[in-house]
């Protein structure tokens, strides 16, 4: 009755027509917003499982998430600009072949037509050593019986965030002998972390504010992008490299960026280098080494060394390790800081083992209290300290591992000589640098990128190509050896064939 | 070994390196150093500091022990060591599908079934320290601000604020309903951040809380909740006590209440737990992140690359929390063993004429000293923890590292040590208020 008057008085008003129709649009309009917001839910026993699962994603390397995460309709709650950048799907090409590669990947008996991955520092080489030493003094438990006692206490409670003692000796020992005995590493100025990841980014956080840089030689690790980039607000500053010199570094390049950079505003905190390189795969040499510190010290900036790649020589040229030339000249220690890690050199990455060695005491200070954040397990220093404090089996261990490496080394870029493609000059890592320019049909980074879509498609093999590595020119891939056997290595060379077949005038002249 | 610095450093460091963000100049961090210089020792030092300000499990170790007696297999890879070979090149930051499952059922254990969980949310970190620092990064922007309820742990000033520029802002709580968190109190802290500029993003609870010992009411939950819906912010449950609590019944976790609601609303909320203080292992480094949010758990574990935890001990925790017989077991006997301890150190204090908090969780008490006082004011009450530490001999932590906006209380581990240590501290208390009532009687 109440609602009946008023709309009858409207309608026979003068603005009736108009409000006739509107009061009951205006009706419809809330019974649709009450139905909305009362419609009773369908009750769920589950919570909802993410969107963007699947069987295959625990198994993928990287999420390359086709799915766009924008498209459907995500809660209105904000997350922060960072965690945005971050969310979005990667587009690079590192990562999307790792994806590819995992998703299905080369096995010799069980799946000869997966992708093989080439795109993975990983080292392959010698896991019948370590698996040999597991078995024999594995017997007791990580739990540390062999004193008769099984004594849980001792890993099980809070240990010092930076690493114990014992994995700090046992660390420090290792790496001198990687280096050839050539410098002693103090285990107090060692901070231990989960992996050579944080390391990177523990040094950025302590090194440099939001919006300053680091300068870093092209082409470089792709995965310095994140470890510097994401959460720091560091910014990278490519140095770039040419394949004339073999890609050197130069001082006159360094001093170029610097230059530049200052230019816009931006602040240098540091040069970021690794050495030895990846993914060249050459080292810096003892008087490239004086003239960085020269220049670091003449522009009051840090030096960062990642030189996580120090056990993995297979040259003949020797590593020389930035400790050891701070070692014997009086350069000012407390800017320089070296990072290493057992995922390379003792196959183990996924124990998560880094280190941060620095001079500068308050950098220490500092990096001590943020491996409160990323912390060796205590479990892993345990067996590690054993591990590493085998002198007999490290010694065979470094030993094997360096000729297994010169021997895939040799026979791999051997067999890429064979298809017309030269390598650069290298020293050391689990990879090489190869010159595919000439079977690209653009010289550009176009044209680089559709010859690793060809590779990775059409051959089924996942390389790395030098544009995700930042690399200035165009052609130049990171292939990694270690992960195959020697009966893969036709396989590659057969795969790489057939990818570029129709660019063969150019494989077959000499 | 001490390395001598030739000149001071001229080159230049970051403001997060030279900043007291980390906040571990406080008291808190102080009073561990004298316990480091003078610790105590039931044979060789019985007159050293007693460590009551760290809080860790020890009472269930025997049973970690005997399980890994009886399963030789878990901490090698068995014989000839098979499987090693993938579990060493195990980096992937989805972690191992066995381990993220075994947590999911170990959570879901503790919580008696009362609520499901998804090892596809679960993101796997290198302890809790670095789940609720993740959170921060992943919710709010520098100079953007979360509300913790007072008192917290101390090690939040450090892990939300430091690296991430984010604020904390006090939902302040207090002994007259127990330190609940009220709506009025939340109303109250939001306005405050407001006031400042400050773009609240999120609450982050702890439930059971540190250092009160206590769990969150169901009640208070939902309206913690509700705000959180109703500023369209963030709520992390930080649940890291969850089966520390001596009664399974007297925990609800926000998990339960977003059951009850059908997951309406759940896209805001995150949980964090951690293997530290339920299954006494600190030094393994495992944290999680459980979100009902997809953004959220991609980008977290996209940043879970800098705080992986060892494949190695996910690999060793994943057989062990899958052995049902094994985890019933545990969970049942260290709650009875952590309500023992509750027991004696209440009765113990009890006896000396200091009242606690009433506590149903957690592996310590929130004691309230403010009757001896010589001023109620922070001052006061670190003048009091002085005396307890050079005096008494005992590390406690004062309620004012813990942000209480009441001076007096204190928080004094009691899972830490043997009985027989625990004894002794009791017994040094007891002689300490003895001392004081003949003192004041004398003036």
């Amino acid at each position: 009755m109440r609602l009946i008057v008023p709309l009858q008085s409207v309608v026979q008003g003068r603005g009736g027509l108009i409000f006739g129709s509107l009061i009951p649009c205006a009706l419809f309009y809330f019974l649709q917003l009450y139905l909305k917001r009362h419609r009773s839910p369908k009750p769920q026993s589950n919570p909802p499982s993410p969107t963007t699962s699947s069987p295959k994603l625990a198994e993928m390397t990287r999420t390359s998430s086709r799915s766009n995460l924008f498209s459907r309709s995500i809660g209105q709650v904000r997350i922060s600009s960072r965690a945005i950048s971050i969310a979005k799907p990667n587009e690079s090409p590192y990562y999307i072949g790792l994806d590819k590669a995992s998703e299905d990947p080369y096995d010799r008996l069980s799946n000869p037509d997966g992708v093989i991955q080439l795109g993975l520092s990983e080292n392959r080489l010698c896991f019948d050593l370590i698996e040999k030493w597991m078995s024999e003094n594995l017997g007791h438990s990580i739990t540390g019986r062999d004193n008769g006692e099984l004594n849980i206490n001792g890993i099980a409670t809070y240990q010092p965030f930076d690493g114990t003692m014992e994995l700090k000796l046992a660390m420090a020992g290792f790496m001198s002998h990687i280096m050839g005995g050539a410098v002693t590493f103090e285990p107090s100025q060692m901070v231990l972390t989960a992996g050579a990841t944080p390391a990177i980014e523990t040094l950025c956080f302590c090194l440099a504010d939001q919006g300053n840089a680091f300068l870093v030689p092209t082409p470089y690790y792709p995965g310095f992008d994140r470890d510097v980039k994401f959460r720091t607000g560091v910014e990278l500053i490519p140095v770039h490299c040419r394949s004339t010199d073999n890609f050197a570094l130069s001082i006159t390049a360094l001093d170029q960026a610097f230059n530049q950079t200052r230019k816009h505003g931006t602040k240098i905190r540091g040069i970021l280098l690794s050495n030895p390189a990846n993914p060249v795969g050459n080292l810096l040499s003892r008087e490239m080494l004086y003239a960085i510190l020269d220049f670091a010290r003449e522009k009051n900036i840090h030096v960062i060394s990642d030189e996580i790649f120090a056990g993995s020589m297979y040259g003949n040229e020797e590593f020389v390790s930035m400790a050891e030339v701070l070692d014997s000249e009086g350069f000012d220690k407390n800017r320089v800081h070296i990072v290493y890690g057992l995922s390379k050199d003792l196959s183990l990455p996924g124990f998560r083992v880094g280190v941060i060695y620095s001079f500068n005491e308050n950098v220490l200070a500092a990096a001590r209290k943020l491996t409160r954040f990323s912390s060796v397990s205590a479990p892993t220093q345990r067996l590690l300290v054993s591990m590493l404090s085998d002198a007999r089996f490290i010694e065979e261990y470094i030993k094997t591992n360096k000729r297994r490496l010169q021997n895939m080394h040799a026979l791999f870029v051997a067999g890429l000589k064979g298809l017309n493609i030269r390598c650069a000059d290298s020293s050391a890592g689990l990879y090489c640098w190869a010159d595919m320019s000439k079977l690209i049909s653009s010289y550009s980074e176009k044209g680089e990128l559709e010859l690793w879509d060809k590779l990775l498609n059409v051959g089924k093999i996942n390389v790395t190509p030098g544009s995700a590595c930042h690399c200035i020119e165009p052609g130049w891939f990171r292939c990694c050896f270690t992960t195959l056997a020697e009966e893969d290595i036709p396989v590659v060379l057969e795969r790489i064939r057939k990818a570029v077949e129709n660019t063969t005038d150019l494989l077959n002249s000499s | 070994m001490a390395i001598e610095i030739e000149k001071p450093s001229s080159v230049r460091l970051s403001k997060v390196a030279i900043s007291k963000t980390h906040g571990e100049d406080s008291p808190y961090f102080a009073g561990w150093k004298a316990y480091d210089e003078n610790p105590y020792d039931e044979i060789h030092n019985q007159s050293g500091v007693i460590q009551m300000g760290l809080a860790e499990n020890q009472v269930s170790f025997d049973l970690l022990e005997k399980y890994l007696e009886e399963h030789h297999e878990v901490s090698s890879w068995g014989k000839g060591a098979p499987g090693f070979r993938e579990n060493a090149l195990f980096q992937d930051y989805h972690g191992l599908k066995s381990f993220r499952q075994a947590m999911a059922n170990f959570m879901e254990q503790i919580r008696g079934g009362k609520a499901k969980f998804d090892p596809d949310r679960i993101v796997l970190t290198a302890g809790a320290t670095a789940a609720n620092e993740l959170l921060t990064f992943i919710l709010a922007d520098p100079g953007d601000a979360l509300l913790v309820p007072t008192p917290y742990y101390p090690g939040f000033d450090r892990d939300l604020r430091w690296r991430t520029g984010v604020k904390i802002v006090p939902i302040h709580c207090n002994s007259s309903n127990n330190f609940q968190i009220t709506p009025e109190a939340l109303e109250a802290a939001y306005q405050s951040a407001e006031s400042m500029d400050l773009k609240v993003r999120g609450i982050l609870i702890t439930n059971p809380s540190n250092p009160l010992g206590s769990t969150i009411q169901s009640s208070v939950l939902n309206d913690i909740l509700d705000f959180a819906v109703h500023k369209n912010i963030h709520l992390v449950s930080d649940e890291i006590y969850s089966g520390s609590t001596f009664s399974p019944s007297e925990f609800v976790s926000i998990a339960e209440i977003l059951r009850n609601r059908n997951y309406k609303d759940a896209e805001r909320v995150h949980i964090v737990y951690s293997l530290s203080k339920d299954l006494g292992l600190p030094g393994f480094r495992v944290g999680t992140i459980y979100s009902y949010n997809d953004d959220v758990v991609t980008t977290a574990r996209r940043m879970s690359s800098f705080t992986l935890i060892s494949s190695q001990t996910q690999h060793l925790l994943a057989c062990m929390l899958s052995n049902h017989e094994f985890t019933q077991n545990y969970i049942k006997t260290n709650r009875e063993r952590l309500n023992k301890r509750y027991d004696m150190i209440i009765q113990g204090l009890k006896k000396a004429g200091i009242e606690c908090l009433k506590g149903n969780a957690g592996l310590f008490c929130w004691m309230n000293l403010s009757p001896l006082l010589n001023e109620p004011t922070r001052q006061g009450e670190l003048e009091l923890w002085n005396i307890i530490l050079n005096q008494v001999k005992l590390n406690i932590s004062p309620g004012s590292s813990c942000h209480c906006s009441e001076p007096g209380w204190f928080r004094v581990c009691f899972a830490n040590m043997s009985e027989q240590t625990l004894r002794v501290a009791l017994q040094r208390i007891h002689k300490f208020m003895e001392q004081r009532k003949v003192c004041s009687v004398n003036q």
